[in-house]
């Protein structure tokens, strides 16, 4: 993706919403000016520190996330008997939408923060460990029988096998599973706490009817995914030059 | 080099493949093994490997029962086994970091050190791609070069260990024409030059009588006695135009025309 491309695309977007709210002009869609400058106002006002906290979470997530959810994808996908053990029991848990646990969650787990952060990791986790499972086994026989044919060990099959076939994996399921991250911290921060950008939006400017406030809030945690979203690209590109090439 | 002694194998629930079957092969030979579809000439190769074990009797190699398969012998398969995310150049440096990693592991038990020697040099790689005619390509990724480029990459990956044996299974058959001769030429070439001991399997009676010094036939399974086709010829340059090769390309035909009439009758009877 060119980066003039990206800001074009951002030009227009901005430019459509200045239209909109013009036509409507009612103060439940304050145009982007508005916004921009309760934007700049709220960041030293408490927005900056929301931003930080909603971060924290998501990133301390995302790193539980994937330390455990690559090495027990490796284990399965390594293992036709263990996969064959676990394999049921992950497809029944895979698709449940795990934020309906956050009550049970919030009980056994308390209001803090670890509760929030546990919710998150179980959404990555299932992500993560499916992907690089599936990747894992997929791996050709052939492969794998070359390289132990050159000398490879369990140990060195690991590290110069499975580990770059699959965190590159890893990293497209971090990539498309940020955004539902990001929504259920919305949802996990908007009762029950009094910091992160959830709160920030529903409690704070929502509930006071401070619709620019609440505009700047919601622009934050657009902005908190992309950085994500990007980071993980950026991440990605470095760590897998070869997914990117034109055979 | 190799001694197969009264060796059975069969996969599970199959017919066995092998029953009591023995096998020498002498150091510095070139063989090519011939049979039809599922006689088992591949796993023959995995055997010596050391990818599949016996269930009775002997494989040995340097005179130890193999385990575990060995750096010193290398393994070239048909898809090529690269490895997708290295380039050119990583897929053949990737024995030098084995080596490496390798570096303080001692051999256990008796038998030869399994895993690849340290102490190859990045020269040594660059060396193996000049030689392999491959060295302009050596930042490509597999999927950017032709079938032909990625079979060389693999030969260079095993070459670089110093091998004494040198295992292919049907290593030229997904490629075309040209391509294929000229990969078979490189082959007897290389074998000149490093004269590592050679076992080429094929379906290919041309290639068979090319590259095989001697030929190993295969019929239906499960086999039982090794029949060989002397051809002492192989490898020599031009040997192809020769009438000498036409002859033995007949007689090979012939035999395994034999072998599968026999085939026939036994499952006839």
């Amino acid at each position: 993706m060119q980066r003039r491309d990206l800001a074009l695309a951002a030009a227009g977007l901005l430019i459509a919403w200045e239209i909109v709210a013009l036509i409507v002009h009612v103060d439940v869609l304050p145009d982007p000016i508005a916004v921009g400058v309760a934007f700049v106002h709220a960041l030293p006002n408490g927005l900056a520190w929301h931003f930080l906290v909603s971060a924290w979470r998501v990133v301390a997530s995302v790193v539980l996330a994937v330390a455990t959810g690559v090495p027990a994808g490796l284990a399965l996908g390594q293992s036709p008997r263990l996969n064959r053990l676990f394999s049921p029991i992950i497809y029944i848990l895979y698709p449940i939408p795990k934020i309906v646990f956050l009550p049970i969650i919030l009980l056994f787990l308390g209001i803090a923060e670890r509760s929030k952060i546990f919710i998150i990791f179980l959404v990555l986790f299932f992500q993560i460990l499916v992907v690089v499972r599936d990747e894992a086994s997929a791996l050709r026989p052939e492969l794998i029988y070359s390289v132990r044919s050159l000398g490879a060990g369990r140990r060195a099959l690991f590290r110069f096998v499975y580990l770059p076939a699959t965190v590159p994996a890893a990293l497209t399921a971090l990539r498309i599973s940020v955004g539902t991250a990001i929504a259920v911290l919305f949802f996990a921060e908007s009762f029950a706490t009094t910091s992160g950008l959830g709160y920030y939006i529903i409690v704070e400017s929502w509930g006071r009817l401070a619709y620019p406030e609440m505009y700047a809030g919601v622009a934050a945690m657009s902005l908190l995914g992309l950085m994500l979203y990007f980071v993980v690209d950026r991440l990605q590109r470095w760590l897998a030059p070869w997914m990117f090439i034109r055979g | 080099m190799i001694q197969i002694e009264g060796m059975t194998f069969t996969y599970p629930d199959r017919p066995p493949l092998f029953e009591r079957f023995s096998w020498q092969v002498a150091a510095s030979e070139a063989w090519a093994i011939i049979g039809p579809s599922g006689c088992g000439k591949s796993t023959l190769l995995y055997l010596i490997a050391g990818l599949r074990q016996p269930q009775a009797g002997r494989v040995l190699v340097l005179g130890y029962p193999v385990a575990r398969p060995l750096a010193s012998t290398g393994l070239i398969l048909q898809d090529y086994g690269l490895l997708p995310w290295a380039t050119v150049w990583e897929n053949v440096a990737l024995v030098m970091r084995m080596g490496h990693f390798y570096r303080h592991k001692r051999a256990a038990g008796s038998g030869p050190r399994p895993y690849p020697r340290a102490g190859i040099t990045p020269d040594q790689v660059d060396h193996w791609l000049e030689r392999l005619g491959i060295a302009g390509l050596r930042d490509a990724y597999p999927a950017q070069i032709s079938g032909g480029q990625r079979q060389r990459t693999a030969i260079a990956r095993s070459l670089l260990q110093n091998p004494n044996l040198l295992l292919m299974d049907e290593p030229f058959s997904s490629l075309d024409a040209l391509t294929r001769e000229d990969l078979q030429q490189l082959t007897a070439e290389l074998r000149r030059e490093t004269s590592v001991t050679t076992l080429l399997v094929t379906h290919s009676i041309d290639e068979a009588v090319y590259l095989g010094q001697r030929i190993l036939i295969l019929g239906q399974p499960p086999a039982c006695q090794a029949r060989v086709i002397e051809n002492p010829e192989a490898g020599s340059p031009g040997y192809r135009g020769r009438p000498a090769f036409l002859d033995r390309c007949s007689e090979l035909r012939s035999a395994l025309d034999v072998l599968a009439e026999e085939g026939r009758r036994h499952a006839a009877a």
